[in-house]
């Protein structure tokens, strides 16, 4: 009935300090309840969306952090970190929530290039 | 004088700035501005640079909100937000880069 189009989120911000992060999550969350071909990017301080151990209680702001393992569950599975950001903040695959893809800038170009929708965040 | 920084310094240039104008004294990072101190990133080596004309300090809320508590570089002091009370309570004055 309807074609499925590639969506692709763009995930630039660090979480906590602005509010562009977990806004991102509410619409990949609303966009997977419409059977898109959905992936979401993580590049410059959006990698730090994905670290490790956040512990929120001294902030008093809801540690949103867990959701991105959830994604599967929505059947969202394309998540793509950029090796060169990771590398300028010190962190590697390893120090992040879920597992992902990491491809290089290059790589990232491309497959934003590819997307049918991109919604940047 | 107290400087509070609130920006990741590697998406935007305020803490550049606050280290390039400022003539000394303490510096806070708070918020974002926490990356900043967190060992292996890309701008650990300009704060280290600036470390002789600064006091550095974190607060650690934010560096725990963050998944960073257990990644402060060496050199900064973590703050409790008690500890940032008693920063700007011992500074004759404050500025906040925003």
């Amino acid at each position: 009935m309807s074609d499925v189009k590639k969506f692709m989120f763009v995930n630039r911000k660090a979480p906590y300090g602005t509010i562009y992060a977990l806004e991102s999550l509410e619409v990949v969350l609303i966009t997977a309840a419409f059977d898109q071909d959905v992936s979401l990017a993580f590049l410059d301080d959006g990698v730090y969306q994905l670290k490790k151990g956040q512990q929120t209680k001294g902030i008093e702001i809801k540690n949103f952090s867990p959701t991105y393992r959830a994604l599967e569950d929505y059947d969202i599975n394309k998540l793509y970190v950029e090796k060169e950001a990771l590398e300028a903040r010190g962190l590697s695959a390893e120090d992040l929530i879920v597992d992902v893809s990491v491809v290089s800038r290059a790589e990232m170009g491309k497959l934003m290039d590819e997307q049918d929708v991109v919604l940047s965040f | 004088m107290l400087h509070i920084v609130n920006k990741s310094p590697l998406s935007s240039s305020t803490l550049e700035s606050c280290m390039n104008t400022a003539v000394g004294g303490d510096i806070l990072l708070i918020e974002d501005a926490v990356y900043a101190a967190t060992a292996g990133n890309a701008f650990e080596s300009k704060l280290r640079a600036a470390m002789g004309r600064f006091k550095v300090y974190a607060l650690q809320p934010d560096l725990e909100a963050r998944g960073m508590g257990d990644k402060l570089m060496d050199g900064v002091t973590a703050v409790d937000h008690g500890g940032f009370v008693d920063l700007a309570a011992s500074n004759k004055n404050c500025q906040s880069w925003l």
